[in-house]
């Protein structure tokens, strides 16, 4: 199985409220609001670590999962939100473009 | 405002998050609308990096809406370098205040490929001679237009602001036929703002109660007639214990010099940011904190008026009336225009009026002039 990178679309208007993210997409300001695995999904974007290591590391870690269902579930929520063109998904590794947002520069 | 909107407003609420944050970037203006309530001089405006220094502060802070205004915001020779920072490093969702004259081509195209929610460019009429006559700049009704049109040809997202006043009083309709025309929405305010000094005198270009009562009874504006016009039911405990405003319970103003305010309209001194953390002055301030104290159960006269469930009462307006629990007595008229019932305030105005009513005895008349 191939790799999946995500990569946060620099587009989009975002901000943490409660430990989840609201996102306004960029292309037509839709409102969406992430629950927390999406929003786990979207802090660990960074263009560099591979979804298989997102979903070990951040999601497994964090809920009692199988491994396998939660990489499924995440794969298809990360097409998802780039179908809204909230993330970007690439096979190779994506260039980081813009500071990441919540994070202390 | 949308259901998720909503629902995210009432988090921020509940967490104490200032959701939302007018940041005016300077008080410069290209233009000299006659009703504006701003001293146009430069008092020390907030550096580039003071500004990148709040914007981190706001959004570490929750900020998530920010709009910029002014002033002319395009008058910042920083300004470009000011909005990518808010949107590609720090993510805010931004939304514009312009007068748009210094914007063509090349300017909408860089705010299409930055990305902002909507730009609101002040259109006061159809007619190049009341426009121009209202921002005293000959031909800026036409820039403005060019720009709403290269803006619009970006796909962005316009808003016509149009304040009603005696002098454009019969254009709204001219002006959203145009807005129509062009493709961009269009709003309508019927309250004239007072100076940020106190300064009342601009109250007088607002517009009287037969023109409020013909606005408010226009279907294209209001929707049903009926039901917006409709006499208001007695407020009941759920809507007395209601927010009056957002100011200061999910959004307050920043001015170019850093002084935070609940709002662009409630000259209140909260604190200034280039002494204190934007945060701290947010979850601290004394006056902050006695403005997010106050339901409408509080207010001294509006309690006992019929409209209080339903009347605009802006607090900011009040507090510039000399009391932010008293009434404003321009949403007094606005109410009573909407439905035919003066407000308590215009009656308690009205007893006062019949009691102080000094009636001259010709034998104190005569002592009077002896003494003068």
């Amino acid at each position: 199985m191939s790799k999946l990178y995500l990569m946060r679309n620099p587009r989009v208007a975002a901000r943490s409220l409660d430990g989840e993210m609201m996102i306004m997409s960029g292309r037509d300001s839709t409102l969406f609001t992430l629950n927390k695995t999406a929003t786990i999904l979207w802090q660990s974007a960074d263009g560099a670590t591979p979804l298989d290591e997102i979903v070990e590391k951040k999601i497994c870690g964090e809920f009692e999962v199988e491994r396998s269902e939660a990489l499924a579930d995440a794969e298809s929520l990360a097409r998802e939100l780039a179908g809204h063109e909230i993330l970007q998904i690439s096979d190779v590794p994506i260039a980081q473009q813009t500071s990441v947002v919540g994070e202390k520069r | 405002m949308s259901g998720l909107l909503q629902e995210l407003t009432e988090k921020a609420l509940a967490k104490n998050v200032p959701f939302s944050v007018q940041l005016d970037l300077t008080y410069r203006c290209n233009e000299r609308c006659v009703h504006c309530y701003l001293d146009h001089d430069d008092h020390g405006e907030m550096t580039t990096a003071e500004i990148k220094h709040l914007l981190d502060e706001m959004a570490d802070a929750g900020v998530f809406v920010l709009t910029l205004s002014g002033g002319e915001i395009f008058l910042r020779k920083d300004f470009f370098e000011i909005l990518e920072y808010a949107r590609l490093q720090r993510q805010f969702c931004v939304k514009l205040k312009t007068n748009a004259i210094m914007i063509r081509e090349s300017e909408a195209a860089r705010l299409r490929e930055i990305g902002v929610e909507s730009i609101q460019i002040s259109i006061y009429s159809h007619r190049p001679e009341v426009h121009d006559g209202i921002t005293l700049v000959p031909g800026s009704l036409k820039r403005s237009l060019d720009a709403a049109r290269f803006l619009k040809s970006q796909g962005l997202r316009v808003i016509f602001a149009n304040v009603l006043m005696v002098q454009n009083a019969q254009d709204y309709p001219g002006v959203r036929a145009m807005a129509d025309q062009i493709g961009v929405e269009c709003t309508l305010d019927p309250t004239v703002t007072p100076m940020m000094d106190g300064d009342r005198s601009v109250l007088g270009l607002g517009v009287g109660h037969e023109t409020l009562r013909e606005v408010f009874r226009d279907q294209g504006l209001v929707g049903n007639v009926e039901e917006f016009c409709a006499i208001p039911a007695p407020a009941d405990e759920d809507s007395l214990a209601a927010l009056p405003c957002s100011a200061s319970h999910t959004a307050c103003y920043v001015s170019p010099y850093g002084d935070v305010f609940p709002c662009v309209q409630f000259p209140l001194p909260t604190g200034n940011v280039r002494k204190q953390k934007f945060l701290d002055i947010w979850r601290h301030s004394k006056e902050m904190n006695e403005v997010r104290s106050i339901r409408l159960k509080d207010l001294t006269t509006c309690t006992s008026c019929s409209h209080v469930g339903s009347c605009t009462r802006c607090p900011g307006l009040a507090f510039m009336e000399g009391n932010m629990r008293g009434p404003s007595s321009q949403d007094c008229e606005k109410s009573f225009a909407r439905t035919g019932v003066p407000s308590a305030n215009m009656l308690a105005k009205k007893r006062a009026a019949n009691l102080i009513q000094i009636r001259v005895v010709p034998a104190l008349a005569n002592a009077s002039a002896a003494l003068a």
